[in-house]
């Protein structure tokens, strides 16, 4: 028994111990049922030297306790008892690769049951997201479906992985009919980057290097791809805005007066110095400085996590925004979103929820279900009652308290909530907010049927 | 924090900085949300971290909780003074929940092997309650197990500490919900995204302090079921296994009775990184005698309530 293909061109090179310039990427892959997204995975885990040699021999046992004549890398993937008996995915799970230049953090997300919830959460915190077809099957519904939940969650890149390219002889003719197929769709969608690469997880093709069975093709390898595609500036570096998360006051010998608010840059650049707002009082005031344990930094920027003093000794706490004076969020309690439901308790009008946008909770009035989006066919079902486990649909809320927010499209940080039954104190829903500009108009027009 | 702006023109942080901003905002929101929140701290090396990442979050303040230590009784010495050393540093709150008085108490029975990993669960549970707890930090991370790659950061606990692998919290972006019902609590894994030569690079990049059984030291060892065992008072040779000297390290460290060493020259940390960065067996499957038992060891006894 042996795995086959294997040809990494730098699987000798495990995760370099010195690390010092490697950055994160994160993605979420989204397939359908036998379309070999475990394979792929278990692929990139295997060249990257992320799997190890005890868990390579329990895979090895599984794989001849199954019957099967070659190692299942798929088996690798499979984290609970019952995934293990019924040979499928749960959940989310998170997996871990690196290279010299990147570390990466994989959302596997089932491409079967509850997809699209958990679709939805594991594109919620992708850099890239990776759809695979099946090079035989071309795309399918589920392809569309799972393209557009990338869209809608505002993933900025995006790889179509057009994958078992071996079972149609690496045929340029199959590759460039689905690529173009999807391109076409793409476009309705508004994405902002896309690549597509024919693949054979099984066999390792263009996975790691480009392979000579594709000679036609002229991208990338998929792993290049992730090594190389430019994150950084998908972050929001333009509107400053810095959500209180908690008040740090030592009240000590040592630090008497000290108040310093701490929180998650969600984005902008912060420096001292620079003349900040704080909602919701609205007062203004300066950076005095931006400190960490290891010493006071001359900027911040989204994700870092720091503490902000303000020159001014202001009333504020926990839920408050800070921004800029010209550049605030107008603070809003009537919330026009698109929201995923992750329940089976239907979402209807009338219904009350607790809602947690940034670090602020407020509780949330279900005024409007303006219509539900059928997620394959991106139909606009109106006139409907409720929304179901894995529904998409576009709702207005009533807020108890205003929200300083952004569109979802431009502020993913800013954007985004969860909705949460007050009564099991389980999340239900996730939220992305519209544009207020759009008040009133479908926000997908574009490709409205 | 190590802070590369402008490098290429681009405002990036490398995955050190971005995991330890991660970890650290998980820190302040349950700070923020969650009335009593624990840290469980063996003295190991991801208690460690994240002890020093609670550290970062709250400076220059004192990290606004407790710690608890789950004392199976045991103990490798050297870990027991690293952990009342660092604790004395920092100014923290600890509270041992001893398994040895709760064997004596009744809570638990000694199961026949004389191994207590099992039996630390209804301990900590019982911990937990009577802290009235509703957070507990754990260490765990994960790229340890199958089961914990499936686990949220915030993890839901009910009445009973039991973990239900197919009914968790959808997680989104950075909003984690911490609200729970009298009597629940949550586990929190603040270096979930994590992996073992993270930690590492971690500890090298802010000269963390470990206990010196991490780096490599003549021990006396005895081989059992292909694993290399310290010879303790915890842990004796049985008929037929010999005793001998040789150069090891501790990869992980939990109770001396189940936990094993690895044959290593390693004893700085860049040699320990060098030897983690090209290790073909997992963490635990070279060190842990409590999870070879079965492919779903881990899923079992975290349904049961375990970290």
């Amino acid at each position: 028994m042996g795995v086959d293909g294997g040809t990494g061109a730098w699987a000798t090179a495990p995760a370099r111990p010195g690390g010092r310039s490697m950055d994160m990427l994160r993605f979420a892959t989204a397939g359908s049922v036998d379309d070999g997204k475990s394979t792929l995975i278990g692929r990139l885990l295997f060249d990257s030297k992320a799997i190890f040699s005890d868990q390579l021999e329990a895979v090895e046992k599984a794989s001849a306790a199954k019957g099967d004549d070659y190692v299942n890398l798929a088996l690798l993937t499979d984290g609970l008892r019952a995934e293990r008996e019924q040979g499928i995915t749960i959940d989310v799970a998170y997996r871990y690769f690196a290279t010299p230049r990147r570390k990466f953090v994989i959302a596997d997300t089932p491409g079967h049951i509850q997809y699209t919830r958990n679709m939805v959460t594991g594109a919620s915190t992708a850099d890239l997201a990776i759809v695979l077809v099946d090079a035989r099957k071309g795309l399918v519904e589920q392809s569309r479906r799972h393209a557009f939940i990338a869209t809608l969650l505002r993933v900025p890149h995006l790889v179509l992985a057009i994958n078992k390219m071996d079972l149609v002889d690496y045929s340029q003719t199959v590759y460039e009919s689905i690529a173009d197929e999807f391109t076409r769709f793409a476009i309705k969608l508004d994405i902002a980057d896309l690549t597509v690469v024919p693949i054979s997880a099984l066999h390792g093709d263009n996975i790691v290097s480009r392979s000579p069975n594709t000679p036609w093709y002229e991208g990338p390898s998929l792993l290049h791809h992730l090594e190389h595609v430019h994150v950084s500036s998908d972050r929001n570096l333009i509107d400053v805005r810095f959500p209180v998360q908690y008040v740090i006051r030592p009240q000590s010998v040592e630090h008497p007066d000290y108040r310093g608010y701490a929180g998650t840059v969600a984005s902008g650049v912060l420096k001292p110095g620079d003349e900040v707002m704080v909602l919701p009082s609205g007062f203004t005031s300066r950076i005095a400085s931006i400190e960490t344990i290891d010493g006071p930094v001359s900027e911040a920027f989204p994700p870092m996590s720091v503490t902000v003093r303000l020159d001014d000794d202001l009333d504020i706490s926990r839920g408050d925004m800070i921004c800029r004076p010209n550049n605030a969020p107008a603070p809003a309690q009537d919330i026009d979103a698109m929201v995923c439901w992750m329940t089976d308790k239907p979402l209807q009008r009338g219904r009350k929820l607790a809602i947690k946008h940034t670090t602020r909770s407020a509780r949330a009035l279900v005024k409007d279900l303006f219509y539900r989006l059928d997620v394959n066919t991106l139909h606009r079902e109106l006139n409907v009652d409720a929304l179901g486990l894995n529904d998409v649909g576009r709702v207005l809320l009533r807020t108890t308290h205003p929200l300083f927010a952004d569109p979802y499209r431009r502020n993913r940080a800013t954007g985004g909530f969860i909705l949460i039954d007050e009564a099991t104190n389980v999340t239900v829903g996730a939220g992305m907010i519209l544009d207020p500009s759009h008040k009133g108009q479908p926000p997908f027009a574009e490709y409205a049927i | 924090m190590s802070v590369s702006t402008h490098a290429g023109g681009a405002y990036r942080l490398s995955q050190l900085d971005t995991l330890e901003s991660e970890s650290i905002h998980v820190f302040r929101e349950v700070a923020a949300e969650l009335e009593r929140p624990v840290l469980l701290f063996s003295g190991g090396k991801d208690s460690i971290v994240m002890l020093r990442l609670a550290q970062k979050a709250f400076w220059p303040a004192r990290i606004p909780f407790p710690v608890l230590h789950v004392d199976t009784g045991h103990n490798f010495s050297e870990v027991i003074a690293f952990r009342d050393k660092r604790v004395a540093e920092l100014g923290v709150q600890l509270s041992v929940a001893s398994v040895p008085e709760a064997i004596e108490s009744g809570l638990v029975t000694e199961p026949p092997d004389g191994t207590r990993n099992r039996i630390q669960t209804p301990v900590l549970l019982d911990a937990l309650e009577r802290g009235r707890f509703t957070a507990a930090f754990g260490g765990a991370r994960r790229d340890e197990d199958k089961a914990r790659a499936k686990e949220r950061v915030f993890s839901f606990r009910d009445d009973f500490g039991q973990w239900d692998p197919k009914n968790q919290r959808p997680e989104l972006w950075s909003l984690y919900n911490g609200r729970i019902h009298p009597g629940e609590s949550i586990r929190v894994l603040p270096l979930s995204n994590w992996t073992e030569l993270d930690v590492w690079q971690y500890i090298r990049r802010e000269d963390v302090e470990l206990p010196s059984l991490y780096f490599a030291h003549e021990r006396e060892i005895f081989e059992r079921d292909g694993m290399l065992y310290g010879a303790n008072e915890f842990c004796r040779p049985r008929a037929g296994e010999t005793v001998r000297t040789a150069r090891v390290r501790y990869r992980t460290v939990g109770d001396a009775s189940l936990t094993a060493a690895v044959l290593s020259e390693a004893d700085t940390i860049d040699k320990v990184i060098e030897e983690v960065a090209l290790t073909r067996i997992t963490e635990r499957g070279a060190t842990r005698g409590d999870d070879k038992f079965s492919e779903a060891a881990m899923e079992d006894r975290k349904r049961e309530g375990y970290f």
